[in-house]
């Protein structure tokens, strides 16, 4: 299983989530530089967090555009997983590769803290090892993580199985409670969430180390 | 020619940035102001003497990359 993260200017995550893969995997992931024009084979594309571009525009917006998402646009139409946390998953929403938006957070503040999240969907490569229904204590650090799309979109996620996570305590203001999402084929996910920072007891949790050992297992 | 690109939020996305504005408008005393959206302003200099040509341009620019069309309108107007 060979994963490759994608490295633009001001992602900080990258490094955590390449080591909970080399942990899971017992490979390392491929760093790519966002300049490169060209991925090598990838089982699995992951969009790390952090701060791509200092959130100029619109948090995500400009690394949408980044030279090395077109061949991420091109592998994820052609069913190539990709994974999308906090930063990642924004720069997922600004490419349409994901419905829907993150907005500020509906109290403006910058959340960094342990929340619980229920596993709304484990019938995906991301999230095979969890029980359904199962609650999660992760870490969220964004300030825009409000989850929003139309009610036309809210109404096909539903109906497509393709809400991931939700918040049990919502606190950010997202639609639903919705802390992650999939695309209607269940081959990209989005999390706002960080479980690369809660992949070992000694971090306080390990309860986002499912996501890594479903992605190994079943990708 | 100079252009601006006036981004709005589109109506029914919540503003919390616009709320608070509110808030503190009416802490000044401004008790009259019933709403407020907070938006952006992106001026643009093009090297294009058409407004034809320059608005097909502005429009795209506005809708692959200034605006996210999910939540944001947009209004181009040239500045002369």
């Amino acid at each position: 299983m060979q994963a490759s993260v994608i490295v633009f200017p001001g992602s900080n995550c990258d490094r955590d989530v390449a080591v909970a893969f080399e942990k899971a995997s017992g490979r390392k992931p491929a760093m790519i530089w966002h300049g490169d024009s060209a991925l090598p084979k990838s089982d699995i594309i992951v969009i790390p967090g952090g701060f791509s571009y200092g959130d100029y525009l619109r948090t995500g917006a400009m690394a949408a555009h980044s030279p090395i998402m077109g061949e991420v646009i091109a592998a994820a139409k052609k069913g190539v997983r990709v994974l999308g946390i906090c930063n990642g998953f924004q720069v997922l929403c600004e490419t349409q590769l994901l419905p829907g938006v993150l907005l500020r957070n509906q109290k403006l503040k910058f959340i960094c803290k342990t929340v619980s999240l229920n596993v709304v969907n484990n019938d995906s490569v991301f999230t095979k090892a969890y029980q359904k229904g199962a609650n999660l204590r992760i870490p969220v650090a964004h300030g825009d993580g409000n989850y929003f799309a139309d009610n036309d979109t809210l109404k096909k996620l539903e109906d497509n199985n393709q809400i991931a996570l939700r918040y049990n305590d919502n606190p950010n203001g997202s639609v639903q409670n919705i802390a992650g999402i999939f695309n209607k084929e269940r081959t990209i996910l989005g999390l706002m969430p960080h479980p690369e920072r809660a992949n070992d007891a000694a971090l306080g949790s390990d309860d986002g180390s499912g996501i890594f050992k479903s992605i190994v297992e079943n990708v | 020619m100079k252009a601006r690109v006036d981004v709005v939020l589109k109506n029914g996305v919540l503003d919390p940035q616009g709320k608070a504005i509110n808030q503190a408008l009416h802490h000044l005393g401004f008790n009259q102001v019933q709403d407020v959206r907070q938006g952006k302003l992106i001026e643009i200099e093009l090297n294009e003497t058409n407004k034809d040509t320059a608005m097909a341009s502005l429009k795209q620019m506005a809708e692959k990359l200034l605006t996210n069309q999910v939540i944001e309108n947009y209004k181009i107007t040239f500045q002369d």
